[in-house]
């Protein structure tokens, strides 16, 4: 069963197509990498899929509700981190968890179990009074991470979410994002890190507003004749005649 | 579907918005408390701003240094000059002796009146005083002569030729001495006027600046965006911010009205229910203004710059609360009428000083409610396209 669902999905502002007809369909429980250079278009069909802005034309369908009239019934299936840090610094651990999880609607007991499980997880169980601010970078993304998923949402839409993370922690990062995928939540994730495109089930790749290629990492090594994502990336990347 | 079920689930949906809505106040609140250095400064303004304008740039007399050059020598005179030393608004610097000891003191700038008694001040029917005063400030000249004239009528039938060191300001006495009666605040006292002129200040500086600067913070930090990706309502986003801003700005205005109250001795007259409503009205408008700024700046620095710029100069400069309207040229006249803070500081005027009811403030309410309305609507409508 497919989450996502897109058909000619297009954005245009004014004579500028920023997102030029994508087709694709995620299916429950997938990972699914969603690259392309600065421009492609990436974050503008993100921002179509999240609700947070209207479609020119096409069709597209997430977690089974219309982006057009259905985008706040979205907001309650989805979780959403993005590239710019998305905690209060300012809050502690726990307030920021209460917070988000107030957001979406969880409390009393439900929340405190949630709270505890998520603290216990991420072995944050001591820094619970900690203000957000002091934590190392990792730990702060591991944390964003597990607060967008607070609510079990269907699908989580990450934007590139490991940008100036250590490779060590971004491989730690992996791991949660495969627990979570392990859980059946759908994961939604743009990257500029071609070993991070490997983690993933499929891949699809935007040149210009389109997608130019949609496959298993796999399958797209092979079709290009090499062994690793990074040439793939590159082969189609160069087709592009927008600037960033 | 039975209604009473329909009803439950509405009832049900509601109390969850409402634990959403709470949770973010909640936050906001700890935004403003973990931010002890931003918050003293909030609290601390309006004392400081009292302060500044109670006792730094006063535009009152008080204790003005004179010199007497006393050439009668009589009782008459002498019991004058007592009062005179005696009056809170002028302090006797020395008795002169001639002329050019009076100008020497002029010169040194030890002294700004000199009054002059005429050898036949006491046998003469016509007798005349002479004040001299130093015009470099024209302003405080006329005021100074005008209190002097007054305490020297109050105390005595004399006529009085007035007449500066500068050649500038010279008017003769003349024998139609105008009887005024100052109303509403007969000892001219600055606090009446610059205490509602601060209380518009403040509710600019909390409500719009520090509402702005919230919003776009958010929207620089990225966390703006995970909002809106949320279930919540943008409504309640800043409707939630807002709160914690008024209250402060309430805060504000009692503590304003308390110093003002107890130490500069400025009178509540009218109904202080009446007071704290215009005031929350027009914090309305100053927070639609903020909204309204949040919607253009992307930035902290800009929206500050903004606020700073095209809100609370205005409010200092056009408002009349430092310079009074009726001077302005007539193109700055009518701008000033755009600027809320204008109808706040006369509505407060006129509910604080002047004792008057509701019905001699609705022009005022009115026009505050009108604007709350359009800016309402405009930074609705743009935080929409915006965000």
């Amino acid at each position: 069963m497919n989450v996502i669902d897109v058909t000619n999905l297009t954005k245009s502002f004014g004579s500028f197509t920023a997102v030029d007809h994508i087709s694709f369909n995620v299916g429950e429980g997938e990972l699914f990498g969603f690259l392309g250079a600065n421009g492609a278009g990436k974050t503008t069909a993100m921002r179509m899929l999240c609700g947070l802005s209207a479609p020119t034309s096409g069709e597209a369908r997430v977690a089974g509700f219309d982006v057009y009239k259905e985008t706040e019934k979205i907001k309650q299936h989805i979780g959403y981190m993005s590239q710019k840090f998305s905690l209060y610094g300012d809050l502690k651990v726990w307030e920021n968890i209460r917070l988000y999880g107030g957001i979406y609607g969880l409390s009393g007991k439900k929340l405190k179990e949630k709270t505890d499980e998520l603290l216990h997880v991420l072995d944050l169980e001591g820094e619970r009074n900690t203000l957000v601010d002091s934590l190392p970078l990792g730990w702060k993304q591991k944390l964003a991470f597990s607060v967008a998923i607070i609510h079990d949402p269907r699908i989580v839409f990450l934007d590139e979410p490991t940008g100036g993370v250590d490779p060590v922690t971004r491989r730690q990062f992996w791991e949660l994002i495969y627990q979570a995928a392990e859980r059946g939540i759908t994961v939604f994730v743009t990257t500029h890190y071609m070993d991070e495109a490997e983690y993933c089930n499929r891949v699809s790749i935007m040149v210009d507003g389109k997608i130019e290629a949609l496959d298993s990492p796999a399958a797209l090594k092979a079709s290009f004749n090499t062994d690793n994502m990074n040439d793939v990336f590159h082969a189609l990347a160069r087709k592009a005649k927008r600037g960033e | 579907m039975t209604y009473s079920m329909l009803w439950h689930v509405k009832q049900k949906e509601e109390s969850k918005s409402m634990k959403q809505f709470v949770s973010f106040v909640r936050k906001e609140f700890y935004h403003i408390f973990r931010d002890m250095r931003t918050m003293m400064i909030l609290l601390g303004i309006p004392v400081i701003l009292i302060i500044i304008f109670g006792y730094a740039i006063t535009t009152e007399i008080r204790s003005v240094p004179v010199a007497v050059l006393d050439q009668s020598r009589t009782d008459i005179t002498r019991k004058l000059v007592d009062r005179i030393s005696a009056s809170e608004y002028f302090n006797l610097y020395k008795m002169v002796d001639n002329m050019e000891e009076a100008q020497q003191l002029f010169r040194r700038n030890k002294v700004r009146l000199v009054i002059v008694f005429p050898v036949d001040f006491a046998t003469s029917n016509d007798a005349s005083i002479q004040l001299l005063a130093d015009a470099t400030d024209p302003n405080e000249a006329t005021q100074i002569t005008a209190y002097m004239s007054q305490l020297i009528m109050d105390n005595g039938n004399f006529s009085i030729a007035n007449g500066t060191s500068d050649s500038r300001f010279s008017v003769s006495g003349s024998r139609l001495v105008p009887v005024v009666h100052l109303l509403y605040n007969p000892l001219m006292k600055g606090a009446y006027n610059f205490v509602p002129g601060v209380m518009g200040l403040i509710l600019i500086l909390i409500c719009s600046m520090m509402t702005s600067v919230g919003i776009v913070k958010e929207k620089e930090m990225g966390t703006m965006e995970v909002l809106l990706v949320s279930p919540m309502k943008p409504a309640y986003i800043v409707i939630a911010k807002a709160i914690p801003y008024l209250l402060l700005s309430m805060v504000n205005i009692v503590t304003i009205l308390v110093i003002a109250y107890f130490l500069l001795d400025v009178p509540i007259a009218g109904s202080l229910t009446l007071l704290v409503f215009i005031s929350i009205l027009y914090a309305f408008v100053a927070l639609c203004l903020g909204l309204l700024v949040s919607t253009m700046a992307d930035t902290q620095k800009s929206a500050m710059l903004v606020c700073v710029m095209v809100l609370m100069l205005p409010v200092i400069l056009l408002s009349g609360m430092v310079f009074p309207i009726e001077n302005m040229p007539v193109v700055l006249q009518w701008l000033s009428n755009i600027v809320p803070a204008k109808w706040y500081i006369i509505a407060v005027k006129d509910v604080m000083i002047k004792g008057l009811g509701i019905g001699s403030v609705l022009p005022e309410i009115a026009i505050l409610t009108v604007m709350v309305a359009f800016l309402m609507l405009l930074s609705v409508k743009r935080f929409k396209i915006r965000l």
